[in-house]
């Protein structure tokens, strides 16, 4: 009885000791449970194809860079809604400007890059300065973005040479490129968020404000900066979408819902909304639960009503796995 | 004797003061929409200055204010509703299909769908109040239930028409009526849940306690709010206003696989304007209201000048983020 306990209490410690993400558990079992389904309804796939392991991961490629810059700004008790319309504009001015030649892809990078960091810019901004809440701010942003490309392009525009979409379909050894592109920025992620005087500022700036101006943190800039970056991180994704598709079209931000899921993967890893805490760990695990659940329900050919019937209420019961035991009201 | 010949100057001025005190409280929502309603009126006098011209604008912008009273609620409480979008695409295509082209079932589809919105709400309420998930979370997995079980439950395509009396909601009017000509159904509609809300919100011990809540949970659950009750209470509240503001949407725009569509943005973007500030503890009906018709009278305008659409969303955004920017500055000001 007391070893069990014990044993029980080591198994946790060490848990923590390596601080897995509650969300990993989960994930796990999602990816046992859509396995089992997988072998009993389909062809088992899943657990015999390595490459199926590979796909999961390479789909959630986009989502994921996206998620690393939305849980930065989470974590400042912020969030950015313009998101998907930024990965809208950077694919198809991207794409407009590089016009297929290979001489056009730098200054085609810097201009989207430019106009990502504006884009944060002014969130930050708006939201620090104008003491407007980040939510409607955003929104009004994210009007604004989609008001703008709609009015100026309505279909694919321009076209990416075939060297640029070696980002979104190449390989180096047996490992695509895209896997090594999301890790990078996860890993740089985790390194600001964990590992930088900024990360601890943008903490402390989420849990409490107040406390964080006054024990000397510039509460302003560090809130811009997380949102110039949350914006970076969409320009990043929208070239990977615009490298994968050739061309550009306004409609990629807004069909592929990565406002919304880019925060539901993001709360989802483990950051509360209410900032202040989370990681950039948890954020991998809840994109890849994502990832998962996208080639679960393909493979078991799931209809679409369903597949997004079951997105709903997986969304909440992963995250009412770990609001359940807290004793705060949600709100 | 300084004092007796100064009091009737401090009184008078006192008057004055106590007038300007009361304009000063107006919500700048007020006057903001009876400005843009006169621009409408000069740049198009026989839509907007006559009595059946505001009759069709009360029509248009009746279900988003519906749908806003609703959302404010929520928002008072200190949450999001995020579902009410999907729950008008719901309203919408379910109908399609349960109304069958026969004005008989239009009754029994509205209780129906009415059903369906206190289970939605229900289980909102519940999962935030129980299961403790933050209702940006819970209401966005229950957007994509919804739309998904609705798009399901059709197949993916409209089943059929919205048969005249089920429309005649967003639709119709309700011709000769003395003195105003023509009145439509959504007017009535409105007015009818604008009096229970306010009843609800303004003249009960629970819309203090939805007030209370929004401001200070912890405060409000040890001086024995039953707060679990409120909230489940409120987001029932909220998709009920929502399942209306769909049968009205529904009767003006007719089936439509993305009516429902970035409704829950508009709606909050409405109080917003309303001036009812994200983060609870603020709300009142009637700014929640005449916000949804500020947003329409905007639209209407911009549509107006011959803008197209995509340039009406830009300049909405610039508005929402003007107003609130306004709201903040003002409020600042006070402190």
């Amino acid at each position: 009885m007391t070893t069990a306990t014990a044993s029980g209490n080591g198994f946790r410690r060490f848990a923590r000791s390596i601080h897995i993400p509650p969300v990993y558990y989960i994930l796990i079992l999602i990816f046992l449970v859509g396995g089992l389904l997988d072998q009993i309804f389909a062809d088992g796939q899943i657990f015999k194809n390595p490459a199926i392991m590979l796909n999961i991961v390479v789909r959630s490629v986009a989502l994921g860079i996206v998620a690393v810059g939305q849980t930065l700004v989470i974590t400042g008790a912020s969030i950015d809604l313009s998101v998907a319309y930024t990965i809208s504009i950077t694919a198809v001015m991207s794409s407009y400007v590089m016009q297929g030649k290979d001489v056009n892809v730098p200054q085609a990078i810097l201009v989207v890059f430019l106009i990502g960091a504006a884009i944060g810019l002014v969130n930050g901004l708006i939201i620090t300065k104008l003491h407007i809440n980040p939510f409607i701010c955003t929104l009004g942003t994210s009007l604004i973005l989609s008001g703008i490309i709609n009015a100026t392009f309505s279909d694919y525009t321009g076209k990416v040479p075939q060297s640029f979409q070696f980002f979104g379909y190449g390989t180096l050894g047996p490992v695509p490129v895209s896997i090594l592109i999301l890790l990078l920025i996860v890993l740089g992620g985790w390194f600001l968020l964990a590992r930088t005087k900024f990360g601890s500022h943008l903490y402390g700036v989420g849990g409490n404000p107040e406390v964080a101006r006054l024990s000397g943190v510039r509460t302003d800039r560090v809130l811009i900066i997380a949102h110039i970056i949350c914006s970076m991180t969409a320009v990043l994704a929208g070239l990977f979408l615009v490298s994968q598709m050739g061309s550009g079209a306004p409609w990629v931000g807004p069909n592929g819902v990565y406002d919304l899921n880019s925060i539901a993967t993001t709360v989802i890893g483990g950051t509360a909304l209410s900032g202040g805490k989370g990681g950039m760990w948890g954020t991998l695990g809840g994109v890849l639960i994502f990832g998962i659940l996208d080639t679960v329900f393909n493979q078991l050919g799931v209809n679409p009503y369903l597949k997004t019937v079951l997105q709903g209420a997986i969304i909440v019961v992963a995250v009412a796995s770990y609001t359940l035991r807290s004793k705060k009201e949600a709100a | 004797m300084t004092t007796s010949t100064l009091t009737p100057q401090t009184g008078s001025s006192n008057i004055l003061g106590s007038i300007w005190a009361w304009i000063k409280k107006i919500p700048p929502v007020y006057p903001v929409f009876l400005i843009i309603f006169i621009t409408l009126g000069i740049l198009n006098h026989s839509k907007y200055q006559t009595l059946p011209g505001i009759m069709t604008f009360l029509r248009t912008a009746a279900p988003m204010a519906v749908i806003a009273i609703g959302e404010m609620m929520v928002i008072a409480l200190g949450g999001f509703d995020l579902s009410v979008g999907a729950i008008v695409t719901f309203v919408v295509l379910v109908s399609s299909k349960l109304l069958a082209n026969d004005p008989a079932n239009a009754f029994p589809d509205i209780m129906i769908v009415l059903g369906f919105g206190v289970i939605i709400g229900l289980v909102n309420g519940l999962v935030v109040s129980y299961l403790k998930v933050p209702s940006f979370i819970a209401t966005l997995g229950m957007m994509l239930v919804v739309r998904g079980g609705a798009l399901g439950y059709v197949g993916g395509a409209p089943q059929g028409y919205l048969t005249d009396n089920w429309t005649a909601f967003g639709r119709s009017y309700i011709e000769k009526v003395p003195l105003f000509g023509r009145v439509p159904y959504a007017l009535i509609v409105l007015i009818v849940f604008t009096i229970i809300a306010y009843f609800l919100f303004h003249r009960t011990h629970y819309g203090k306690q939805v007030l209370a809540i929004g401001d200070n949970v912890r405060a409000s659950q040890l001086s024995g709010v039953r707060v679990k009750l409120v909230r489940v209470i409120t987001f029932i509240i909220c998709s009920v206003f929502a399942i209306i503001g769909g049968i009205m949407i529904g009767g003006v725009g007719g089936v439509n696989m993305t009516v429902g569509t970035g409704v829950e943005m508009q709606a909050i973007a409405a109080c917003v304007v309303g001036g009812i500030l994200l983060g609870g503890g603020k709300g009142n009906v009637f700014n929640a209201i005449f916000g949804a018709f500020t947003l329409q009278a905007i639209i209407n305008l911009l549509n107006l000048m011959g803008l197209p659409k995509p340039y009406t969303d830009a300049v909405q955004g610039l508005l929402i983020i003007g107003a609130v920017a306004y709201a903040g500055i003002t409020s600042m000001r006070k402190r």
